[in-house]
């Protein structure tokens, strides 16, 4: 277990470091160059800026000094944004996105076991279909109509109550984060819950759940410890993967429900073509994209000891 | 016990009956049992002729729909579908001093409304050493919401306006609220409802071909405006024109994309299974790695180091980021295939016939792993769809006037309280597309790969 983890994690940091040196090299071909977007700047000026931010070395050692900052955990200081370093940029907006991605994750998992244990026990009948029916439309409907209905709705049932039940936008107050939350885990929800249920009627006729049965266990207990904790074992292997497609669907809901995230800031970066901030932010999150799914595959070898970790 | 006796007739051969020998059904080949299989499913057929009419949509209708996306009706703006298109022709604009106009006692409109000038005159407010003239779309009521400042003065002579401000015909709430010295607002305020009606001048409605041949327009005539099925969007633009132009961006990337970078993941993941050891180790680590680099973060940072500008439409370094990004899946998919069929008897058959590696390959491998590959395709489709409304919802794929499904989201969703027809419309357009796919993909599935069949 120790060595398959530590194995694991020496793939991490070296996919990490492609992804760096990728970026880093992506970025230095792109045609034109950060200082071109300041109109007026005399020959003085620019040799003066280019030397502040190490721009007159040859690309390599640009390379060497960006790759050391970055072990060092020094992401640099943005183009479009006088002073300000990277590093504080992400220290600043990553919790407010992680926060967010949390939720949307307890969100979504929560859901997608509950909803998908429910319509495999009422296989068939009304329950089952309204919620397969819902599911169909989570998987079908993009993020951003989902957010904006939200809005919508909440606008109109802030209105009908005459006080404001949850904030439409904005950030702060846990009122705040649970409409914007949901939002994002709900594509991911109804994804579970498929999964769930699938794998739920597999195990609703096995043996094991005979015998229970046949040795008098209360269906509650049977449902708590026999049928939820079998079925729920494929539902964790995705929730890496998961993770990802909500950090990235964040961008969507953190512009919209205007939240100050790491992802609303990454566009914005995109937009400016501030270098620095998008190769720090891809980095970033590429880092913490793969070493999420290396704990995901690790508390899988956890929870099901039949699950041999080579 | 009676000894039995046997005669040469008893081992003359039995005569060969026809049915006995013959096949009694229809011999039937993987691909006709499997179109009998998906013919069998409601749904996975009914997600095909909406497939089949999406890409009709597409491709047969602005054959139909003659109309050009980009074309402004400056007279129908955000208009919903079925509106209303009627509208009076009028003489053309003439200036008007309302100091001429009869003194009033209250807010009132001078002229009956149109889209051309809505004409106010009020009399003198209590105090008021100025006024500021309002308008709003719904009535005023208790919060005093006047709504859009369109005229102020600090000459309380003054007692006329004309608002020209981009009137549309439907009903505005003018207010008028008498000012202090200073020029702050002061409680007292009238206010008058103003139903415009939709007028147009001879000159408008022959430049935009209205009349028909022959019939000479006088002012007072009723005249119907284009017809728009499905409305307008906010700069005027015909949403049916629209919807298909943007079909022909959101499925050009949803097909082309998934086309190509299955095709290159089918021939890496063949070359890794077929030719194993060293080779299949060295092609999986580097697939590996490109699964774990996250997907959005470099779909954007490759239009970026393409060159693409903000502003700019990048629908081909959209399909090069979705090519780059999304092979592994279907490489390690194949390459699990025919690491399967390589140990098969028939391989070895054709092996012992003489048969090389690239006529196993490209005769008994791949087209054995095909049904496998159609189903990854299906499926890869609404996902390619969905990633490109997302980028261009965000502004990262298309850009104006270029129109795909998800940039018209992203314009729709700006009006969605008082003209919900422009998101609802490209909406429903994606889901539908994604979904028809989805259950279609789900179809293939249970018709052509026994061992995926879902236990639904």
């Amino acid at each position: 277990m120790l060595r398959y983890a530590f194995k694991r994690l020496m793939q991490g940091i070296i996919t990490v470091f492609f992804i760096a040196t990728a970026t880093f090299f992506g970025m230095h071909s792109v045609p034109g160059d950060p200082l071109a977007n300041d109109k007026a700047m005399t020959e003085k000026i620019r040799a003066n800026l280019e030397v502040k931010y190490g721009l007159d070395k040859p690309l390599l050692s640009q390379y060497g000094i960006y790759m050391g900052n970055l072990l060092r955990g020094d992401f640099g200081i943005s183009y479009t944004q006088e002073n300000r370093r990277v590093n504080d940029i992400i220290r600043e907006h990553f919790p407010v996105s992680a926060t967010l991605g949390i939720l949307a994750i307890a969100f979504a998992g929560l859901g997608g076991v509950l909803w998908g244990a429910l319509t495999a026990l009422y296989r068939n009948r009304l329950p089952d279909l309204v919620i397969m029916l819902l599911v169909i439309l989570g998987i079908s409907v993009p993020s951003f109509v989902f957010a904006a209905l939200g809005q919508l709705l909440l606008v109109n049932l802030n209105d009908q109550f005459g006080f404001s039940l949850l904030p439409v936008a904005g950030w702060g107050t846990v009122a705040h984060m649970l409409a914007p939350s949901l939002v994002l885990g709900l594509g991911t929800m109804a994804y579970l819950t498929r999964l769930m249920r699938s794998s739920m009627l597999e195990i609703i006729n096995a043996d094991f759940i005979r015998t229970a049965k046949s040795k008098g266990l209360p269906a509650t207990r049977i449902f708590t410890h026999h049928q939820l904790r079998n079925a729920i074992l494929p539902v964790i292997t995705v929730l890496g993967p998961s993770i990802a497609a909500i950090t990235t669907g964040g961008f969507v809901v953190e512009m919209l429900f205007a939240i100050p995230g790491l992802g609303r800031y990454f566009v914005q970066a995109v937009q400016q073509l501030d270098y620095t901030v998008i190769m720090g932010t891809t980095v970033f999150y590429g880092a913490f994209l793969v070493f999420m799914v290396i704990v995901v595959d690790l508390l899988y070898g956890l929870i099901d000891p039949r699950v041999r970790l080579e | 016990m009676a000894e039995t006796t046997y005669s040469a007739e008893d081992f003359a051969p039995a005569p060969a009956l026809a049915s006995v020998q013959g096949i009694s059904r229809p011999s039937l080949s993987y691909w006709q049992d499997a179109w009998l299989r998906l013919k069998a499913n409601r749904r996975a057929l009914y997600s095909l002729y909406i497939v089949i009419a999406l890409l009709a949509f597409t491709l047969v209708g602005p054959v139909v729909w003659n109309i050009d996306p980009a074309l402004q009706d400056l007279q129908q703006i955000s208009q919903a579908p079925q509106a209303d298109r009627n509208a009076t022709i009028i003489e053309p604009y003439k200036p008007w001093d309302g100091a001429d106009a009869p003194m009033v006692a209250r807010l009132r409109l001078a002229e009956p409304p149109t889209t051309q000038a809505v004409r106010l005159v009020w009399g003198a407010l209590p105090g008021a050493a100025g006024y500021r003239l309002y308008r709003n779309i719904f009535p005023v009521g208790e919060e005093r919401a006047y709504g859009l400042p369109l005229f102020e003065t600090l000459d309380p002579a003054k007692h006329h306006f004309e608002d020209r401000l981009d009137l549309r015909p439907q009903t505005y709430f003018y207010s008028v609220v008498a000012l202090d010295g200073q020029g702050r607002l002061t409680d007292a305020f009238e206010t008058v409802e103003a139903e415009v009606r939709r007028v147009i001048t001879v000159e408008e409605a022959e430049a935009m071909g209205l009349a028909e041949a022959g019939q000479a327009l006088a002012p007072g005539d009723r005249i119907k405006l284009q017809a728009h099925p499905l409305g307008t969007d906010y700069l005027g633009r015909d949403m049916l024109a629209r919807l298909m132009a943007g079909a022909r961006v959101s499925l050009f990337i949803g097909l082309v994309a998934p086309l190509i970078f299955i095709a290159f993941g089918v021939a890496y993941g063949a070359a890794a299974g077929f030719f194993g050891g060293w080779m299949d180790q060295a092609l999986m680590r580097f697939s590996d790695f490109v699964v774990a680099l996250p997907f959005l973060l470099f779909m954007i940072l490759i239009r970026v180091i393409s060159g693409v500008q903000p502003g700019e439409s990048g629908v081909a370094p959209m399909v090069l980021a979705m090519v780059l990004l999304s092979w592994p899946a279907t490489a390690r998919l194949v390459r699990g295939q025919i690491l399967q069929i390589r140990e098969e008897g028939y391989i070895s058959a054709s092996q012992l016939l003489g048969a090389g590696a690239p006529y196993l390959v490209l005769r008994h491998m791949i087209p054995n792993t095909l049904g496998v590959i159609l189903v990854t395709l299906t499926f890869a489709v609404p996902t390619a769809i969905f990633t490109e409304a997302f980028l261009s919802f965000i502004g990262m794929g298309v850009a104006p006037p270029t129109a795909s499904w998800g940039s018209m989201c992203n314009e729709g969703i700006k009006t969605m309280l008082t003209h919900p027809h422009e998101l609802i419309f490209p909406a429903l357009f994606i889901s539908i597309t994604v979904l028809a796919f989805n259950l279609l993909g789900d179809g293939l599935r249970d018709a052509l790969d026994a061992r995926m069949r879902s236990r639904e």
